[in-house]
């Protein structure tokens, strides 16, 4: 296994009240690594010790090394920018930055002063919005309001406007449980078109989604990780008696 | 006995509604007993020569001349204190937010904009005054200026922070996601987001800096001229209106209320216009 992401040791508490204990997980590189567990076991803050936002709340501490390409991601001369930049965030809900549909993507090239002019911008555009699946629906009104779009367009918007920033991985908290099943089937597809490229982590709720899209699977409960493994393993044959519990909907 | 209950209740919201209807009224009422009074006082005397001239000799006697010292000088120093007042509080509010939060020091910042707010515009003016004094300096532009942007200021960084504080932070996470830098957030997504408020309350503050008079009555005096320096004296319309109320002549009470009726429309201009900035700035942004 190619590894993207390893975890060694970490641990999170939110003040005194522990939410990660001691983990030690990998990501494989070009893969979609499903993160599964009931709610409030700590799925989404492993997913944001693994672009820094877990410092975004007041009082949230952190131990142990998040090693993206082998490098800690958490050493003092780490430009936390650059992290983000590399591992990108889908989030529960789209939120389009309060421009036209086309600032949107080009924002994040933008800041980070990546294309030399005005026809660069123009044609990276076009192109993470096509990746994205909305170019046909979007090019006509392309200065308007990002906001005029619907919630699943949004959604596909956030995701153009993710990958336009080049990021190695790509991380989803639940990125469809706003939407409607026709647009969560989109981003899904999308997702999977994508994962030979990026190294995807998609936190989810629903076991349906975990099996359509997981290739490597981490099991998560009270702030452990249960098991850990190829999703073929973990789905037909769990090691841990929590896991089966949870695979056939006892809890 | 359910019906019984039925109809309690609405009574209960007969008499709600009817007091709502009642205040509703009496704001409207008095707003357009308001507008009725300046318009009638006032639309007679109301003629070109008051807003294009200066007072000449007699004018408070009831001879010819205009109030066009006192509109130059309130634009001048309403535009120039609302400017700088702009200029100081669009950092401290974001200062405010992106920094200090909801942090003690945060607290204690808004605590004291809140008092500033609440101290009566008298009391600037003789705060201004005594400094100026100190300073040697003789009631000017300058002054009235500066008093307009201290009178200001808390009304607008209170604005801005309580229009800063409905930003929905997942859209600073969202921008925070794609490796903005804290600036970045600020001055690109929350700046945005913002404008259609920030608007609002600059127009507030105009409003109340504009319509002041005790604030400049010490520090920019007033003159029958229109200021040529930021040194000079400068008239101003609620001390025209002021002024001229104050003399016994019918004729000249009537030009008060016409001046009355200039800063009226005045306000009401720029209130409209910036509702319509505020709207075309506001196109863009998550409602
Ligand atoms: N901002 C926060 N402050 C305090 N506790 C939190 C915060 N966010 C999450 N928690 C707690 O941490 C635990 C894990 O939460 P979370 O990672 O959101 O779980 P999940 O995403 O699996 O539902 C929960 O017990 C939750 O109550
Ligand atoms: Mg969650």
């Amino acid at each position: 296994m190619n590894t993207h992401i390893q975890v060694n040791n970490l641990n999170a508490w939110y003040g005194k009240q522990p939410a990660l204990k001691e983990i030690n997980i990998e990501i494989p590189k070009n893969q979609i690594t499903v993160i599964m567990g009931p709610s409030g076991c700590g799925k989404t803050t492993l997913l944001k010790t693994f672009n820094r936002f877990l410092e975004l709340n007041d009082g949230a501490k952190i131990t142990g090394e998040v090693l993206v390409n082998g490098q800690d991601i958490y050493q003092p001369d780490v430009d936390v920018t650059e992290v983000r930049k590399r591992i990108g965030l889908l989030a529960q809900r789209p939120y389009p930055l309060p421009m036209s549909i086309y600032d949107n993507v080009a924002y994040g090239m933008n800041i980070h002063r990546m294309k030399k002019d005005r026809l660069g911008y123009k044609a990276s555009v076009k192109h993470y919005l096509e990746l994205a699946g909305l170019w046909d629906e979007v090019q006509k009104r392309l200065h308007e309001p990002a906001t005029g779009l619907s919630i699943g367009q949004q959604q596909r918007l956030c995701l153009a406007r993710g990958l336009a920033v080049e990021p190695e991985v790509i991380l989803g908290d639940e990125p469809t449980s706003a939407l409607d099943p026709i647009s969560s089937q989109h981003i899904e597809k999308k997702l999977l078109e994508l994962k030979s490229q990026y190294t995807t982590v998609i936190v989810t709720h629903t076991l349906r989604q975990a099996k359509r899209l997981a290739d490597h699977v981490i099991f998560m409960y009270m702030g452990e990780v249960v098991e850990a493994g190829p999703a073929r393993n973990v789905f037909t044959n769990p090691q841990q008696e929590r896991t089966r519990q949870y695979l056939e909907g006892l809890f | 006995m359910k019906m019984n209950r039925f109809h309690r209740r609405h009574i209960t919201e007969s008499i709600a509604k009817g007091a709502m209807l009642l205040s509703f009224l009496i704001m409207a009422g008095s707003l357009g007993l308001i507008l009725w009074t300046v318009l009638y006082k006032g639309l007679p005397a109301l003629t070109w020569e008051m807003i294009s001239q200066t007072p000449k000799g007699g004018f408070y006697l009831g001879k010819e001349g205009g109030i066009l010292n006192a509109i130059i000088g309130s634009l001048y120093l309403a535009s120039g204190g609302t400017l700088i007042a702009l200029a100081l509080s669009l950092p401290m509010a974001l200062y405010l937010e992106t920094y200090l939060g909801k942090s003690s020091w945060g607290r204690w910042v808004r605590l004291s904009l809140d008092v500033l707010w609440g101290i009566p515009s008298i009391v600037y003016g003789a705060f201004g005054f005594t400094l100026m004094l100190a300073l040697g300096m003789r009631a000017s532009l300058l002054g009235g200026i500066i008093v307009l942007a201290l009178l200001e200021l808390p009304i607008m960084v209170r604005a801005m922070d309580e229009v800063i504080r409905r930003m929905p932070v997942d859209l600073e996470h969202a921008a925070l996601a794609l490796g903005s830098t804290k600036l970045e957030v600020a001055t690109r997504i929350v700046l945005r987001q913002m404008l259609p408020g920030i608007v609002t309350a600059v127009l507030l503050a105009f409003g109340r800096g504009i319509g002041d008079a005790a604030s400049v009555l010490f520090t920019a005096g007033y003159t029958d001229n229109i200021p040529g320096s930021l040194l000079r004296p400068a008239a101003s319309l609620p001390l025209a209106v002021f002024f001229q109320l104050g003399t016994p002549f019918p004729e000249v009470q009537a030009r008060a209320y016409a001046s009355a009726l200039i800063l009226t429309i005045i306000v009401l201009a720029i209130s409209l216009g910036s509702r319509w900035l505020a709207a075309k700035a506001g196109k863009f942004t998550l409602k």
